[in-house]
């Protein structure tokens, strides 16, 4: 049946995201503890809407919350609450809520904060078309991998003279290759076909042309797992006629920023993509990739299938599938209805309902 | 289909009143397309003389020598039409050679900062988003693209993105003119200054400046990956964008490719088509001159031959509109030798 067999295309995409190192497990009683930040604006209620339906689907997730505003450590400086960081590094899995950036409040974002506590390098967006939920492109089954250490996003600027500024763009060996392994690590453990590395070699010839160079080193080591190499402007110019051509993507900071938000485009937005990132350490946060949404904030009109689909894709690298298929199909089953949406996915409903009619066919299938 | 130019002033007329324009065929189906516009040109009985360069990085035709005569036949005639000149990617890592590609050299060395490119829908074609008209301006000297790189530490490559407050101002002013002169309503500036805050925030700021400039545009900003996204969603938000560089090669490409199916799309940076040599179809005669031709009718309208432009433009899109001879790109049979003849019948002498 072509939904079922729809169904299985989606779990093998978000699937497991094995690292080298052995699965952490903190069970106690068999109880996965995961660290939830739900974050600001919509952050605290659609972090409710998961915690219900996961209990609706009597998942074995016992929750530790933690705030991580900024604060000054020692020294001067800025890092998260020591709370936060001792939850993360017992508890190896987190799971986040929009964050706000503040425009000027004198400390950096702490998306950013966080990503260079736990060194999240390996940015994960798997992106399906969602049955159910139209968009241009029906399609699209892609997964983008991106650097998410250095680049064009080390932060390093400065004024030479009035009126002329310089960016430094890093790309080092070692990080290189490091998400080149992450990526063809992901491809042999998903069933991915091939990796594609994506590049502006032939302008950027040094920086670029080093990061394919240990692309096409990894590459050695994965010969199951086809390589290809693409520019990015052609990869742009592609994806947007034909998006069913890509498989795996691998690329830097910038061009992954950029690409994973065009394929969220694809599907339909930020409001159902889910999103991982994965550190050194066996340290895992899946999160919501979008803003916080403060216009509608606090009125129960918030959609939480982006959070709910990276709870989803945590459920899988935990290895509890099981839940992890349910309460998919279940928030795609609801989806796919038409009858209780929120506004952003063509309905009216409240986020309330949503979730009620999630955790209602949740434990219907029990 | 994309149209895209560079504007400079527009080249005197001269006595016998043919115009001399430098022609760079380019690698891949360039020396084709070029065919087909020298054919066209020739039917339609169009004043102009082109002086031909054959430059090539990978078939080695190509030195320093040759690049400086193609350069000075640019500056002397003024307006040139070329194809792509592929990058030979095999001199990636012997970077002492040199750093830049050709492409890049020739549009710092002539001062091209503009590069236009004017995303249309072809009537009678359609595709995911039909009716778009959206212009798109991408500042071309400096930015990522300056060719800045060194290797400070072994295993370590900075590259340098330089912005400046004059380049920004200046391709800040050209597209507000030019949204002015072809009667746009909105500018958007495309940067990604939450995260570069000193470089894109600079971009940022000149175009700010420069808006206040001009009331009567509406002046608005967007972050390049939200804006991504929303061309992929609902390209019919915007209208003219302005950005720096890198972020202008993306959306060129991006916005191509809503439009139509070819896999290349043309772009007039001197008047140039064929940005991806199309390496499959050399040869075959199956290339859509299309774009190559709309090129070379923008190219007549800066001369000042409105006539003949039209009459070349229309004839294309009467072809196109039409739908019995139709390249493979766009789902047909037809040679590229057949669409050119097919267009030719159809110049309104």
């Amino acid at each position: 049946m072509a939904g079922n067999a729809w169904r299985s295309t989606v779990s093998r995409v978000m699937g497991d995201i094995k690292t080298q190192s052995p699965q952490p497990r903190t069970f106690s009683r068999g109880i996965q503890t995961v660290t939830l930040i739900p974050g600001d604006g919509i952050g605290p209620e659609i972090s409710t809407a998961v915690m219900k339906i996961f209990e609706a689907a009597k998942a074995p997730i016992q929750w530790e919350e933690r705030n991580v505003t900024a604060i000054k450590g020692p020294g001067g400086r800025w890092m998260i609450p020591p709370e936060a960081k001792e939850s993360m590094d017992k508890n190896k899995i987190g799971l986040k809520g929009p964050l706000k950036t503040p425009i000027a409040a004198g400390h950096p974002s702490m998306n950013l904060l966080l990503r260079k506590t736990f060194d999240l390098y390996a940015n994960v967006r798997p992106c399906v078309s969602i049955e159910g939920y139209k968009t241009p492109y029906t399609d699209v089954d892609l997964v983008t991998i991106r650097e998410n250490t250095e680049g064009e996003y080390s932060g390093i600027e400065h004024l030479i003279v009035d009126g002329v500024v310089q960016s430094i763009k890093l790309i080092t060996e070692e990080a290189s290759r490091r998400i080149a392994e992450y990526a063809f690590e992901y491809a042999r453990n998903n069933q991915r076909a091939s990796v594609t590395a994506v590049h502006k070699a032939n302008i950027m010839r040094m920086s670029d042309g080093l990061f394919l160079r240990k692309c096409r080193e990894v590459a050695e080591n994965y010969k199951d797992v086809k390589f290809t190499e693409m520019y990015l402007d052609t990869v742009c110019l592609n994806m947007v006629q034909d998006p069913s051509q890509f498989d795996v993507l691998v690329m830097p900071n910038l061009y992954g920023d950029i690409l994973s938000d065009l394929c969220a485009g694809l599907i339909g937005g930020l409001g159902v993509t889910p999103s991982g990132n994965i550190g050194a350490n066996g340290v895992a946060i899946f999160e919501s990739v979008h803003g916080t949404a403060p216009d509608i904030a606090g009125k129960d009109l918030a959609n939480p299938t982006a959070l709910l689909l990276s709870a989803v894709m945590m459920l899988r690298h935990i290895g509890l599938h099981g839940h992890a298929n349910k309460i998919e199909m279940a928030c795609f089953d609801t989806i796919r209805e038409k009858k209780v949406l929120t506004k952003d996915l063509g309905g009216n409903s409240k986020c309330s309902e949503f979730t009620a009619d999630i955790c209602r066919r949740v434990q219907d299938m029990d | 289909m994309t149209s895209s130019q560079n504007v400079s002033e527009t080249p005197p007329a001269r006595a016998d009143s043919t115009f001399k324009v430098t022609m760079v065929p380019g690698d891949g189906v360039g020396p084709e397309l070029m065919t087909a516009v020298k054919e066209v040109f020739k039917a339609a009985d169009v004043p102009v003389e082109f002086e031909e360069f054959h430059l090539s990085e990978v078939q080695n035709m190509a030195s320093e020598e040759k690049l400086e005569e193609v350069l000075s036949s640019m500056k002397n005639n003024r307006v040139a039409i070329k194809g792509n000149i592929l990058t030979c990617v095999m001199l990636l890592f012997d970077h002492k050679q040199y750093l830049q590609s050709y492409e890049a050299e020739s549009s710092i060395k002539l001062d091209l900062f503009a590069n236009v490119v004017h995303v249309n829908s072809l009537p009678g074609y359609s595709t995911r988003h039909n009716n778009l008209d959206l212009v798109i301006i991408r500042e071309q000297t400096e930015g990522e693209y300056s060719s800045l790189e060194h290797e400070s530490v072994s295993g370590v490559v900075a590259c340098l993105k330089i912005i400046t407050r004059e380049k920004s101002r200046r391709i800040a002013k050209f597209a507000f003119d030019y949204a002015t002169k072809k009667g746009r309503s909105k500018v958007t500036a495309v940067h990604k200054a939450n995260i570069m805050k000193l470089g894109d925030g600079l971009f940022l700021q000149s175009c700010a400046e420069v808006a206040e400039l001009y009331p009567k545009i509406k002046y608005e900003s967007i972050i390049i990956d939200n804006c991504c996204m929303q061309l992929v969603q609902n390209p019919y938000q915007f209208d003219v964008l302005v950005m720096p560089n890198l972020y202008g090669n993306i959306i060129d490409n991006l916005a191509a490719g809503l439009v139509a199916e070819p896999v290349y799309r043309l772009r007039i940076n001197c008047f140039e088509g064929a940005r991806h040599p199309f390496a499959q179809a050399v040869g075959r005669n199956i290339a859509n001159p299309t774009a190559m031709l709309l090129t070379a009718s923008n190219m007549l309208r800066h001369l000042n031959l409105e006539y003949h432009s039209n009459m070349v433009s229309e004839a294309v899109k009467k072809v196109i509109k039409q739908g019995k001879v139709r390249t493979s790109d766009l789902g047909g049979y037809a040679t590229s030798d057949e669409f050119t003849r097919a267009v030719i019948s159809n110049l309104a002498i």
